[in-house]
C-alpha cells in the first residue's frame, strides 16, 4: 500500500534533481554534499574553477544527511544523480557493489595527481585492489568541548584537561574531572556527599544519542580500551562481543544511570549534545573536528577544546576522511575529473583551510585552518594532534553496511537503557551480524 | 457523460494506486535493489517473512499503536462533537477543535518532538515547576510509542470530532424533541438516538482512521526514527527501511503487500460488523 509514498519519493526526486542543463555549449557540474556550513566555502572554490574553465559550471546542492543519501540513490536510479558528490565511507561498500562510482585510477595515472601529497590513510581508505574511486577531500577526528566558566566555577585550568586517562574500571582522572563538573540543583557537585543524581542542573559530560559505530559517543573510549569492530577493512567479521566493547558501555550505562553524571540513554533526547551544551546542562561533550565552526558561530560564552584522554592502548580517534567520487552515469565525466582534482588541489583545500570549517586532506589546508581558528582565538590542537595513525582508527568498512548500523544502533542502545546484560546483548547483534556475510 | 465527471478521480486511481499496487505485487517477487536489474524469486520474500523476527516486532509494535491512538481519538472525537452540538453550536469552537489537524504531521512532530525533550524541553520544565517528576516522553523506550500515539491523537482528534458533528446534523431535531417530553436524559438520548444513527459515520471514522492508523508514518520518520531500540520501529517504518536504507525493495514491496492485504481484510471486517451500509434512520 505504501508504494505510493516509494513511487511518489521517487518521481519527486526524479522532478526536483534534474533541472540543470546546461545553455549553448556550457557544462553545468552538479554538485553534492550534506554539509551546510561547508557549502558556501565550496562556492569560492567553484568561482576560481569556472574562471579557470570556461564553459563549464558549478552547481551546489546541499541536502541534509539523512535526506542526502536517499536523494542520491533515487537519483541514481532515476539517471538524475550529481555528476560529483561527497561520499562517505559507509556508503562505499554498497556504491561499489553497484557500479555507481567511477573509477578514477587511471585519470590520477595520466595525470600524476600525488596521491602522497594527502595526510596519510585518507587515500588509502578509498581504494580496493588497487583502484581509487575517490579523491581525498576532508578529515575529522574527535577531541573533547568544554564550558570554560564551568571549569573556571569547578576550579579547573584548561591544563587540567590536558592530560586526563581513562579505563573501564573506574574511568581514571577522567571521570575525576566528570564528576566534578557535574553539579546538581542544590549547588552539590557529583564527587561531594549529598549530591542528588536526580536532580542534576549540569551534565559532566553529555554526548550524542548513541548509535552502531557512536563515533562522537563512545568510539573513542571503546578503542582506546583495545575494542576494534572490524577484522580489517572490507572485513566480515565484526567483534562486537568483545570484552573490551561490553566493559566500555556497561561504564558509560553506568556514569548515566548509577551515577548521574551523564545524562542516561533514556534521558537523551533526539537533540544532540551541542544543543545541551549550548543551553548551558553540560560542561563537557565529545564532538568531532566538522562542529568547530558551528560552536565558534553559535556560542554564547567562552569554550575550549580538550584532547581526548588516554585510556589504556593510548588516545585513539575515529579518523574519518570524505571524498569526492564521479557518478558512473555522468554525461560529462572529463568535466567532472577535472572539478574533482581542483577539490582536491593545493588551491582549493588552501581555500577550504583558511575558512576553517574542516581539516582539508592536505597538510597545507590544515595549516591554513589552524592559522584561521588562531587569528579567532581557537586552539584546534586537540584535533590535529590526533591525526596520525598511531592514535587513531578507521571508519569499519563492510558490506551490508547500512542493516549492520541499525542492528549495532539497537544493541548499544538497549546496553544503555539497561535493558538486559551487556555481553549478552551485544554477543547477539555480533551474532547477527557476522551472519549476513 | 457520467464517465466525465468521475474521469479525473478514475484517472488518479488508475496512475497513482491501481498501477503502484500491481507493480509493488511484481516487484514483491524480486529481488531488488534499486541500482541493478531485478531478479525474479518468486515467493521467496514472502517466505522470508514469516520467519523475519523484526517483522513481527514492527508489526507487533504497530497494534500497540493502533490500541493507544484509536480508541481515545474516537471517543474524545465523539464526546467533542456531541458537546458541541449539544452545547455550543459555535463555527469558533469548531474552529479550534479542527486547528491541529491542519498543520502538517512533520511540524507537529517537529514541535511536539521539541517541547517533549526530556532535558531541554518546555513540557518537562512545567511538568518541575508543579513538583511532578522530569518523564523521558519521545525518549525512552517504554514511553515513545504512547507519547507518539498521543501527539497523533492530538492531530487527528478534531478531523474525527468533525465528522461527527455532521454525522450528527443528519439525526433529525425532533427525535431529541420528543425524547425530552419523555423525560429522558443526556445519557439516555446519547444512547437511544445519537449513537445508533450515527453508525454510518462512525463505521466511515472507524474504516479510515483504522488503516491511517496502521500507517503512521510521518510523526515517527521525524521524532524517533523507529527508536529508542526499536521501540517505536512500526511496519511502515520497517518498509521505509528496507526500501531506502538497506535497498531491498523486492522485500520492501513484499511487506507492503502484506499490510494491504490485511487492512482489507480488517476493512472488510469493520463494514460487515458496523453493518456500514445500513442506516437506521430510514
Amino acid at each position: 500500500m505504501k508504494t505510493y509514498i516509494l513511487a511518489g519519493l521517487i518521481a519527486s526526486t526524479a522532478l526536483t534533481c534534474g533541472a540543470s542543463m546546461a545553455s549553448a555549449g556550457d557544462v553545468t557540474l552538479n554538485y553534492w554534499m550534506w554539509d551546510a556550513n561547508q557549502a558556501p566555502v565550496y562556492q569560492q572554490c567553484a568561482a576560481k574553477f569556472e574562471a579557470a574553465n570556461p564553459g563549464i559550471k558549478i552547481k551546489i546542492t546541499q541536502d541534509s544527511w539523512d535526506n542526502y543519501w536517499t536523494t542520491l540513490t533515487t537519483g541514481f536510479v532515476s539517471g538524475n544523480a550529481p555528476d560529483v558528490f561527497v561520499n562517505h565511507l559507509s556508503r562505499f561498500p554498497e556504491f561499489l557493489e553497484n557500479g555507481v562510482m567511477e573509477d578514477i585510477t587511471d585519470r590520477i595515472a595520466k595525470d600524476k595527481v600525488d596521491m602522497k601529497a594527502y595526510l596519510s590513510g585518507l587515500a588509502e581508505s578509498w581504494a580496493k585492489d588497487d583502484h581509487q574511486w575517490g579523491l581525498p577531500k576532508d578529515w575529522d577526528t574527535i577531541a573533547i568541548v568544554y564550558n570554560k566558566d564551568m571549569l573556571a566555577a569547578a576550579g579547573l585550568k584548561d591544563s587540567d584537561l590536558a592530560n586526563l586517562d581513562w579505563n573501564a574500571k573506574d574511568g581514571g582522572s577522567f571521570e575525576k574531572v566528570v564528576a566534578h563538573m557535574t553539579v546538581d540543583q542544590n549547588g552539590k557537585r557529583g564527587d561531594e556527599p549529598g549530591f542528588d543524581k536526580s536532580k542534576v542542573a549540569v551534565y559532566g559530560w553529555v554526548s550524542n544519542p548513541a548509535d552502531g559505530y557512536g563515533q562522537n559517543q563512545w568510539s573513542f573510549f571503546a578503542a582506546s580500551n583495545g575494542f576494534k569492530a572490524i577484522d580489517k577493512p572490507w572485513g566480515s567479521k565484526y567483534a562486537y562481543d568483545s570484552p573490551a566493547l561490553v566493559d566500555t558501555l556497561t561504564w558509560l550505562r553506568d556514569l548515566g544511570i548509577k551515577k548521574g553524571f551523564t545524562i542516561s540513554q533514556e534521558n537523551i533526547g533526539s537533540l544532540n549534545a551541542s544543543a545541551i551544551f549550548s543551553a548551558g546542562k553540560a560542561a563537557m561533550v565529545p564532538d568531532g573536528s566538522w562542529m568547530i565552526s558551528t560552536y565558534r558561530d553559535t556560542s554564547k560564552f567562552g569554550f575550549g577544546f580538550a584532547p581526548l584522554p588516554k585510556g589504556p592502548e593510548g588516545r585513539k580517534s575515529m579518523f574519518n576522511g570524505l571524498a569526492d567520487s564521479i557518478w558512473s552515469g555522468s554525461k560529462h565525466k572529463d568535466e567532472a575529473w577535472k572539478w574533482v582534482k581542483y577539490v582536491g588541489s593545493s588551491e582549493c583545500q588552501t581555500i577550504v583551510g583558511e575558512a576553517g570549517v574542516v581539516f582539508p586532506a592536505r597538510p597545507e589546508g590544515d595549516k591554513a585552518a589552524e592559522a584561521a581558528h588562531k587569528a579567532k582565538g581557537l586552539d584546534v590542537s586537540a584535533f590535529t594532534l590526533l591525526a596520525t595513525p598511531e592514535s587513531t582508527f578507521p571508519f569499519p568498512i563492510s558490506d551490508h553496511a547500512s542493516e549492520i548500523s541499525t542492528i549495532l544502533k539497537s544493541a548499544v542502545q538497549n546496553v544503555l537503557l539497561n535493558k538486559g546484560e551487556p555481553a549478552k546483548i551485544l554477543k547477539d547483534a555480533n551474532a547477527q551480524v557476522n551472519g549476513m556475510f | 457523460m457520467g464517465f466525465l465527471f468521475v474521469a479525473p478521480a478514475f484517472v488518479g486511481f488508475l496512475v497513482f494506486y491501481l498501477y503502484p499496487t500491481l507493480r509493488a505485487v511484481e516487484i514483491s517477487l524480486t529481488d531488488w535493489n534499486l541500482l541493478r536489474a531485478p531478479k525474479f524469486i518468486g515467493l521467496a520474500n514472502y517466505a522470508r517473512l514469516l520467519g523475519d523476527a523484526t517483522f513481527w516486532h514492527s508489526a507487533w509494535v504497530t497494534l500497540t499503536y493502533v490500541l493507544y491512538n484509536i480508541p481515545i481519538q474516537t471517543v474524545l472525537g465523539l464526546l467533542l462533537a456531541v458537546l458541541s452540538d449539544r452545547l455550543a453550536r459555535s463555527v469558533a469552537l469548531r474552529a479550534v477543535i479542527i486547528a491541529p489537524y491542519l498543520i502538517s504531521n512533520v511540524v507537529a512532530a517537529l514541535i511536539w518532538m521539541l517541547m517533549l525533550d526530556p532535558i531541554l524541553g518546555l513540557t518537562n520544565a512545567f511538568l518541575d515547576t508543579i513538583g511532578i517528576a522530569r518523564q523521558s516522553f519521545l525518549a525512552s523506550p517504554d514511553q515513545a510509542m504512547i507519547s507518539v500515539a498521543a501527539i497523533s491523537t492530538w492531530r487527528h482528534t478534531g478531523l474525527t470530532a468533525l465528522l461527527f458533528y455532521a454525522g450528527l446534523q443528519a439525526i433529525p431535531r425532533h427525535l431529541y424533541e420528543a425524547a425530552k417530553l419523555e423525560g429522558a436524559s443526556e445519557w439516555v438520548m446519547f444512547r437511544r438516538i445519537t449513537l445508533p444513527l450515527l453508525r454510518p459515520v462512525l463505521a466511515f471514522v472507524l474504516v479510515t482512521s483504522l488503516i491511517g492508523s496502521f500507517q503512521v508514518f510521518d510523526v515517527i520518520a521525524v521524532a524517533t526514527a523507529g527508536g529508542p531500540a526499536d521501540s517505536t520501529r512500526v511496519i511502515l517504518w520497517y518498509i521505509y527501511e528496507n526500501a531506502f536504507q538497506f535497498h531491498k525493495m523486492g522485500y520492501a514491496s513484499a511487506l507492503s503487500v502484506v499490510l494491504f492485504v490485511v487492512l482489507i481484510l480488517i476493512t472488510l471486517l469493520q463494514m460487515r460488523l458496523l453493518k456500514a451500509d445500513q442506516s437506521d434512520l430510514d
